[in-house]
């Protein structure tokens, strides 16, 4: 379980997040919606440890995150697979190495044969080619970039998913497949899923709850049914162009 | 009261630089025991740095010792003996022109190389990546680039050395009547072991400063291209300039006791 309690963050004079309390349940996948700049993809920051909180506490499997020693929240990190925004693989590496890093059991990551096979189901499991592993980032596309860096996060079979942006900059089309890739990866896996999108569209297909995070607050928490019932202008505003989109009525 | 001010803020921010240095320094020396991790990526940048180094280091050391040679050439000729041309073609080279000019050219060609990697690799998310992993950057990315450096740069400075000295003495016999014995008459005069270490121990310090401070830049990046940029010129002038001024404490140091 994902715990914030009056989480507060703060750069310079510009306050992020302001007393955010939220948390994420065993099992359940959660959206965070907000326009771009509220601090999403800071708050999900806070839940790996890549950044510490003004005061405020990220608590994860009970465990304050910000206090852990080097090792320990190095284990927490193998715990959690974090899909960074464009991917963020690392360019002097092919697919198979960026894929491979994602094993974080030494002993597992040790061992060649493991890692071949454990990184052909990775590959397979988002839908690439198999000859792909042989390819280094320069040569995918952004779709293909964004589905390598989900199967890195899930190569080491991980309690959490962390899902920064994964549509951000995509056609519709590989939008759609990326949001049947992370529903599908929660079913199959059974893994907990953070979500920080600014997509209304896929937020609502994929998630069982959704966040909306606006000027460092979360406005309003909630199942996607009761955010179309919702008659705060914020979410009002916010879903307003989705809900005149004909394919999002659909 | 205005510039005051300014000066204030000036000093307060260069020592918030340096103990954010030291801080980054001990973070990523906590990373050493992970030999397994650091040893394979640092054999790759030793060779890296070695390799593409040795032509540009060995060039541009040639083309100082002939200088030196045939400037003193041109300076003493019939006022001393010639064997002196021998004593200081050796103490320049070796003293000062090799590790000096060594280290500036690879602060240039190594510091900005790092730098910019780096630089890059946090603001593509790269190095967060490997800390979401569980992975340590010191161990991946820090400790295999200054160890490299560390052996690599005293390496490259030995062959400067001598590149430098073969090229004076190429360059001196063909403007002077100065033969070989006079030559190594005149090198050996004034020759003290001593010297060959100060030298090794020069380019050792100024290994140090080019790659800490490459590495440093590169983790601390802001800003997308703009920040690269930024960190890589920084990085350059800062340890140019740093290796003058290690040049000047050391001699102080290690030779005028």
């Amino acid at each position: 379980m994902i715990e914030l309690y009056n989480l507060h963050k703060q750069f310079g004079k510009q306050v992020v997040l302001d007393n955010v309390d939220f948390e994420v349940r065993e099992g359940e996948t959660v959206a965070l919606l907000g326009p771009s700049g509220t601090g999403k993809s800071v708050l999900l920051k806070h839940i790996i440890g890549l950044i510490k909180p003004d005061h405020g506490k990220v608590v994860v499997d009970g465990k304050d995150v910000s206090t852990l020693k080097r090792r320990e929240l190095s284990e927490l990190r193998s715990r959690i697979g974090y899909v960074f925004q464009n991917g963020a693989l690392f360019d002097s590496m092919n697919v198979f190495e960026n894929v491979r890093l994602g094993i974080t059991d030494q002993a597992k990551y040790s061992d060649y044969d493991y890692c071949r096979e454990r990184i052909a189901e990775c590959i397979r499991l988002v839908n690439l080619a198999p000859e792909t592993i042989e390819k280094f980032p320069a040569q995918l596309s952004g779709g293909m970039r964004k589905r390598v860096g989900i199967a890195r996060a899930i190569a080491g079979a991980p309690k959490y998913l962390l899902y920064d942006e994964p549509t951000s900059g995509l056609d519709p089309v590989n939008a759609d497949i990326i949001d049947s890739l992370v529903q599908r990866l929660d079913n199959e896996l059974g893994v907990t899923s953070v979500m920080v999108t600014h997509d209304v569209r896929g937020a609502f297909r994929v998630a069982d709850r959704l966040a909306l995070l606006s000027e460092g607050v979360i406005v309003m928490q909630g199942t996607p049914q009761e955010f179309l019932a919702s008659s705060n202008p914020k979410v009002r505003e916010f879903l307003e162009r989705d809900f005149d989109n004909p394919s999002f009525a659909a | 009261m205005n510039v005051l001010a300014a000066l204030g803020r000036w000093v307060l921010e260069g020592f918030s630089q340096v103990g954010r240095l030291s801080f980054f320094v001990i973070e990523s020396a906590r990373g050493i025991g992970e030999v397994r991790i650091w040893w394979p990526r640092m054999m790759v940048e030793a060779w890296n740095i070695g390799a593409g180094s040795l032509f540009i280091v060995m060039l541009i050391s040639a083309f100082a010792g002939a200088v030196t040679a045939l400037q003193t050439g041109y300076q003493f000729t019939g006022s001393i003996p010639y064997y002196v041309v021998g004593t200081l073609v050796v103490s320049s080279i070796i003293l000062e022109l090799g590790p000096v000019l060594t280290a500036l050219i690879l602060a240039g060609r190594i510091g900005a190389r790092y730098a910019a990697e780096l630089g890059t690799m946090r603001v593509t998310e790269q190095i967060d990546a490997l800390e979401s992993l569980g992975r340590s950057p010191a161990s991946h990315l820090v400790i295999p680039r200054v160890l490299a450096g560390l052996i690599m740069i005293p390496a490259l400075t030995v062959l400067a050395n001598l590149s430098g000295v073969l090229s004076g003495w190429i360059s001196v016999k063909a403007v002077l009547p100065v033969t070989d014995a006079d030559f190594i008459y005149g090198a050996q005069y004034y020759w003290r072991p001593w010297d060959a270490y100060y030298s090794i121990i020069k380019a050792f310090f100024f290994a140090g400063s080019i790659t800490i401070i490459a590495c440093y830049m590169g983790f601390n990046t802001q800003q997308g291209a703009e920040g690269v940029g930024r960190s890589t010129t920084t990085a350059v002038v800062t340890s140019s300039v740093l290796i003058l001024v290690l040049d000047t404490v050391l001699t102080r140091l290690l030779l005028n006791q």
